[in-house]
């Protein structure tokens, strides 16, 4: 029974940063905006978050640092693709760039120091409940924070004016100029946003998952995230069943490389590389269910016609 | 508090179009002088150290070639695709999955010699990557599979397929254990071209033929119509017969081919052996260079100069001033982002506006209408 509820908790830790990375790019791209700098944005989280509890010895102001430097990296990105119109596909690669050779550079003093861990949640009398204790009431404060947020996009989006507001503009984002819609301020926010949520799964992993700073620590978990997008079809609640699943896998490998199961372990890290493809390939063969969901002037640059 | 509004321009401006590689430069050097400031570093001195001092020397020319060589293969495959719009980001696994078919020979057959043996590799080189090329061109085309995200998937498989071959299988048993093949003989290694000089290899001559064929293939024949007409309007390429998913096989293949060449040039001229790590990034850089080089052959040859630069600079200042050499990716990324940037200019005109002076838009445009009409 221990054996399994820890695997379990193994697997939300796993899962946490891919859910909250892909939240903050579904509401990006809801939008009609397609940023492909999430694994930069990402790891100046992890790097920011990092950093900051390494000089002020709290990993609390560490993750509030994890988020603001997701946000403003992303400013970078919205001003380029928003303000200045640029290709976002290009934009977004340059972003990505810029944030691993960043990253490694604000990092170097920080590789090989011990990190401090965000403290899981302990509420007495509730957390030492056998089995479902820990599971509902001992993880990490960004577990909850996950399904917090995954919640109010759900809300956000298909519940609030502003959240259709955000979805039309996504659609089409002339019929939205036209009716006097704010679209570029519109996408600010929402890039803004996504930027926030990567930076904040960036902090994660340099606070939670394996509190130390590593170079490029995010290993593509960010081009993860983006393809969990495709696969939840801009859908929230699949989102976060996409990214359990790929937790389940990346812990999965985890576990039969230290069980000595007789397949190299560099064909078991393929793994999460691997089911990506497959999942996407999966989900884009049915063609109609593709085109229905997907935000219809995604990537597309806009120029406000005046 | 300012805002950017940009005005489309009546036609491309030409001016721009040759300058905002330029202009993207001086800004990065604005930035990196600033960044240099920042780390305590007199920016002239790093200047010196990053960009000059690395190619002042004949032998030190050569090592710039040596890196300049992949960067320039790669990009001036991967520019094709950018001008079909078909965004092949995995460069770096085709590159690897070159390497290794290239490798094939030298290290399962190492009594194969004579001359027969180098043609052999770069081809199977060539094959590696166009066959890894492949795999994403089919998902797009059969399945409508997202070519972004399955490339680059593709790259890390690669990395590790790669490192489970070095310290698996293909590891040189003589070789102490450490993951590596055996070194390859004399007849498997590109040769220098004036080994007097400097290590400098063929692989950068390949470099050049490419980029002149590709120049070649683009500008004097009628498939390079039809990249540049798919990629603009994929609609009107249709109406003039031209298959798109022809077209997604045939930039991929020709990037991957190009990316394998480079993967193969590298690892049997400037490593001469397999290792778990062949490439310090060139698949990704090469993008850049791409993007630097206008996704023009013959400017990709500059821009390949110049981002190899980056990288000699970068391990130069980690020796003269103890700054990380990541220097050089932050250096490659702003790059980027300012060309990019940049290329804004080509198509419109920016204006700076005040905020607080602006007027609810609707009322603004009426008023601003007759005074447009006075000013003309």
């Amino acid at each position: 029974m221990d054996i399994t509820v820890n695997i379990l908790l193994t697997i939300a830790t796993a899962a946490t940063p891919l859910l909250i990375a892909a939240i903050g790019e579904l509401v990006v791209e809801r939008s009609g905006v397609l940023n492909l700098g999430v694994e930069g944005m990402m790891i100046m989280g992890a790097v920011g978050g990092f950093g900051a509890t390494y000089l002020t010895g709290s990993p609390w102001i560490g993750l509030l640092a994890a988020i603001a430097m997701g946000a403003v990296f992303s400013l970078l990105f919205a001003v380029m693709t928003l303000s200045l119109a640029t290709n976002q596909v290009a934009t977004g690669l340059s972003l990505t760039l810029l944030g691993l050779g960043l990253s490694g550079m604000m990092g170097t003093s920080f590789v090989g120091q011990p990190g401090e861990r965000l403290p899981n949640l302990d509420i007495p009398g509730l957390t030492s409940i056998p089995v479902i204790g820990r599971l509902l009431f001992g993880q990490d404060p960004i577990f909850y924070i996950s399904i917090a947020l995954t919640a109010a996009v759900m809300w956000f989006l298909f519940k609030t004016r502003t959240g259709l507001t955000l979805r039309s503009i996504g659609d089409s984002h002339t019929s939205a100029h036209a009716l006097g819609i704010h679209v570029i301020r519109y996408r600010y926010l929402a890039v803004i946003f996504g930027g926030a949520c990567a930076g904040l799964a960036g902090g994660h992993l340099s606070l939670v998952y394996t509190p130390q700073w590593v170079e490029n620590m995010t290993a593509g978990r960010g081009w993860i995230a983006l393809a969990l997008v495709v696969f939840a079809s801009w859908r929230p609640w699949r989102v976060l069943a996409g990214a359990y699943i790929f937790g389940a896998v990346w812990i999965g490998q985890l576990h039969a490389q230290a069980f000595g199961i007789p397949v190299p372990s560099q064909f078991l890290s393929s793994l999460p590389y691997l089911a990506t493809v497959v999942v996407l390939v999966l989900i884009s063969r049915n063609k109609r269910l593709t085109m229905m969901n997907t935000p219809a002037s995604l990537g597309q640059p806009f120029v406000p016609d005046r | 508090m300012m805002r950017l509004e940009l005005v489309k321009r009546p036609q491309r401006s030409v001016l721009f179009s040759a300058l905002s590689p330029f202009l993207a430069f001086a800004l990065t050097i604005i930035a990196g002088a600033i960044m240099f400031a920042l780390l305590g570093v007199n920016p002239l001195t790093a200047f010196r150290i990053y960009f000059i001092e690395p190619v002042s020397q004949v032998w030190q020319l050569h090592e710039l070639a040596i890196k300049a060589a992949p960067l320039i293969l790669i990009a001036v495959g991967l520019s094709v695709c950018y001008k079909a719009n078909i965004w092949n980001i995995g460069a770096e696994g085709q590159f690897i999955l070159g390497g290794i078919a290239g490798s094939i020979i030298p290290v399962l057959f190492p009594q194969f010699e004579g001359p027969l043996v180098l043609p052999l590799m770069l081809l199977l080189g060539m094959v590696g990557g166009a066959a890894y090329a492949a795999i994403p061109a089919l998902l797009k085309t059969r399945f409508g599979t997202n070519e972004i995200l399955t490339s680059l998937m593709l790259v890390y498989v690669a990395q590790l397929f790669l490192d489970w071959l070095v310290r698996g299988p293909w590891r040189d048993p003589q070789g102490h254990g450490f993951p590596q093949t055996i070194q390859f003989n004399d007849s498997a290694v590109l040769p220098e071209l004036m080994p007097d000089a400097g290590r400098a290899n063929w692989g950068f001559v390949f470099a050049l033929i490419a980029a002149v064929l590709v120049w070649i293939l683009m500008s004097r024949m009628l498939k390079g119509f039809e990249v540049r007409v798919l990629g603009s309007s994929p609609r009107a390429g249709r109406f003039a017969g031209f298959g798109l998913n022809r077209m997604v096989f045939f930039a991929f293949l020709l990037s991957g081919a190009l990316a394998g060449l480079a993967g193969i040039s590298e690892v049997s001229g400037a490593i001469g052996q397999l290792q778990p790590v062949i490439s310090p990034g060139y698949g990704f850089t090469a993008i850049i260079v791409a993007f630097l080089g206008r996704l023009n052959p013959l400017g990709i040859v500059a821009a390949g100069l110049v981002l190899a630069l980056t990288y000699l600079g970068g391990e130069a200042v980690q020796s003269a001033l103890g700054i990380s050499d990541k220097v050089a990716r932050v250096f490659q990324g702003m790059l980027l982002f300012f060309v990019l940037g940049c290329d804004t200019l080509i198509h419109y005109r920016i204006r700076l506006i005040g905020l607080a002076l602006t007027k609810p838009e609707s009322a603004a445009k009426l008023e601003a209408a007759p005074k447009l009409k006075e000013a003309r």
